[in-house]
C-alpha cells in the first residue's frame, strides 16, 4: 500500500495488517446485518431486530456485548485442548484467505505467484477446524455434525478447484494481480469498454463456484452439518459464549472471502472501467469497487440460502459426484479446445 | 530477501497475527465472564437427558469411500493447474495429454459409479 511514498517491509507489513483488519470485519459484519438480519427478516415479511439502534443496525454490537459476557463452558468429557485449538483453526484460515486477494494496483497484501493455489489451499484448512471442533467435544450431536460436514466439504472442494480451473486457462496465470490485468485488458468481439469478466466466458464455472461456495459455507440448502432439527448445532453444539461467536464470526468472514475471490476471478476484481490499470486513484476506488462486487455475490449467495430447502445427505453427495464434476470437467476440455483453436 | 519469500514471510507474519487476535479476543472475555462451573453445567449435552455412553463413539462412516475419490481428483487438480498455466505454449500437443489424461480419470469415475460407490449405503 504505497501511496508515492517509500514504506519499509514492515512499516507496510503493519498497514496491511490493519488493512485485512478492515477487509474482514466490515464485509463480515455488513453481511450479517444486511443479509442476516434484514433480507432474511423482509423475505419472510417480519421485521427481525428494530430496537438497538435505528432500525436495528447496532444489534450486532449488542450481539458482541453479550456474547463477550456469557461464561465460557467446557465439558468435562471433552478434549480439552482440541477444543479449544478449533477456532483457531477456523477463524486463523479466514483471515490467511483474504491475504491473496488483491484491492488495488498496490492495495494488496502479499503478491503471491501462486495466488490461486494458495487460496484453494488455505480455504480447506478449515475442514481439519471443524473436524477437530467435531470430535473434541466428546458429543454425538458434534461428532455426526463434524463428520457430515467433512464429507460435504471434501465432495465440494473438487468442483470449486476444477470450476477454477477454466478461469486460469483463459488468464494462463495463477496470480491473482494479473488475472485482474487480463480481465481489464481483455476485449469482447474487438470491443474494450469493460475489458472482458471471466463471467461472460465461463459462465458455467461461476454456476459451479457459486454452489461449491455455498456448500464449503454450510449454508442453506447445504446445511447438513448444523442441521437443527437433528443435530442441533452440529460441530458447535458445547460451544458456548466467545468461542461460540468466533465460529459464527468465522463462517460470515468466510462467505465474505469467497465473494471477494468469485469477484476476483468472474467479475473482474477491483477494475474499474474508464480508468487506467495503473492509476493511483485506484487504490482508493479499488476497494470500493471490490466491496461492491463482493456484495452482489454475497447477495446471491444469500438469496440462494433463504429460498431454498435442506438437501438431504445423500442428495448432496449425488450432485456434487455425479453433476458438477463430469460437468466442470467437460468445461474444462471445452474452454482449453476454445483456448487453443483461437 | 527476495521477493518471492517476502510474499510467504507476509503469509507467516499474518499467520501469527491471526493467532494473537483470537488469543487477546477470548482473553478480553475472560476478564469480563462469569466463571461459576458446577458438575451439572459441565455435563455433555444430549438434548436433557443424561448422556449415554462414551461421546466419542464409534459411527459408521457412510461416505469413507468418497475420501479415497477424493485423493485421487485432488491430485488430478495438481496437475491440471500447471498445465492450465502453460497451454497456450503447448498448443495441440498439450491438449491431446490432458485430454488422455482426463479421459483416464474419468474411467476411474465411471468405474467407481458402476460399482455402485456413489450411491448411499
Amino acid at each position: 500500500m504505497t501511496f508515492a511514498l517509500e514504506l519499509s517491509y514492515w512499516q507496510s507489513t503493519i498497514l496491511r495488517i490493519v488493512g485485512v483488519l478492515v477487509a474482514v470485519l466490515i464485509p463480515a459484519g455488513t453481511l450479517v446485518y444486511v443479509f442476516l438480519f434484514k433480507m432474511m427478516s423482509h423475505m419472510q415479511s417480519r421485521l427481525g431486530p428494530m430496537e438497538a439502534g435505528p432500525h436495528g443496525s447496532l444489534q450486532l454490537m449488542a450481539e458482541v456485548g453479550k456474547f463477550l459476557q456469557k461464561e465460557d463452558i467446557v465439558p468435562t468429557k471433552a478434549d480439552r485442548t482440541l477444543f479449544t485449538l478449533a477456532p483457531y483453526l477456523v477463524v486463523g484460515t479466514v483471515l490467511l484467505v483474504y491475504l491473496a486477494v488483491p484491492f488495488g494496483p498496490d492495495a494488496y497484501f502479499a503478491d503471491l505467484d501462486t495466488g490461486v493455489f494458495y487460496l484453494l489451499a488455505v480455504s480447506s484448512v478449515s475442514v481439519i477446524g471443524v473436524l477437530v471442533a467435531g470430535w473434541a467435544s466428546a458429543n454425538k450431536y458434534s461428532l455426526m455434525g463434524g463428520l457430515r460436514a467433512a464429507g460435504q466439504l471434501i465432495a465440494y472442494e473438487l468442483p470449486m478447484v476444477l470450476a477454477v480451473v477454466g478461469v486460469v486457462i483463459q488468464a494462463g496465470s495463477l496470480n491473482l494481480q494479473h488475472i485482474v490485468s487480463v480481465q481489464a485488458h481483455g476485449e469482447i468481439f474487438g470491443w474494450g469498454g469493460i475489458g472482458n469478466p471471466f463471467i461472460l466466458t465461463q459462465i458455467v464455472g461461476f454456476g459451479i463456484f457459486l454452489l461449491a461456495t455455498q456448500a464449503e459455507l454450510t449454508q442453506t440448502p447445504f446445511d447438513m452439518p448444523i442441521a437443527e432439527s437433528e443435530l442441533v448445532a452440529g460441530y458447535m453444539t458445547e460451544y458456548s459464549g466467545m468461542r461460540f461467536l468466533l465460529f459464527f464470526i468465522g463462517e460470515f468472514a468466510s462467505a465474505g472471502a469467497f465473494a471477494a475471490v468469485a469477484a476476483t476471478l468472474f467479475l473482474g476484481g477491483w477494475w474499474l472501467p474508464g480508468f487506467g490499470f495503473d492509476n493511483n486513484a485506484m487504490n482508493i476506488v479499488g476497494p470500493l469497487v471490490m466491496v461492491g462486487k463482493m456484495m452482489f455475490v454475497a447477495f446471491l449467495i444469500f438469496w440462494f440460502r433463504f429460498t431454498y430447502p435442506r438437501f438431504r445427505e445423500d442428495q448432496l453427495q449425488t450432485l456434487a459426484w455425479k453433476y458438477l464434476i463430469p460437468l466442470s470437467l467437460v468445461n474444462i476440455m471445452a474452454t482449453a479446445v476454445l483456448k487453443v483453436v483461437f | 530477501m527476495s521477493e518471492f519469500l517476502r510474499a510467504y514471510l507476509t503469509v507467516a507474519v499474518f499467520a501469527a497475527f491471526a493467532g494473537l487476535l483470537i488469543a487477546g479476543v477470548l482473553g478480553l472475555s475472560r476478564l469480563i465472564r462469569p466463571n461459576r462451573p458446577t458438575p451439572q453445567k459441565l455435563l455433555t449435552y444430549e438434548s436433557g437427558v443424561d448422556p449415554v455412553g462414551s461421546g466419542f463413539s464409534q459411527s459408521q462412516v457412510r461416505y469413507y469411500i468418497f475420501a479415497l475419490l477424493f485423493v485421487m481428483f485432488d491430485v488430478e487438480a495438481v496437475f491440471i493447474f500447471p498445465w492450465a498455466m502453460r497451454l497456450e505454449l503447448y498448443q495441440v500437443f498439450g491438449l491431446v495429454e490432458m485430454a488422455v489424461f482426463i479421459v483416464i480419470l474419468v474411467f476411474g469415475l465411471v468405474y467407481a459409479w458402476r460399482k455402485g460407490v456413489l450411491r448411499w449405503v
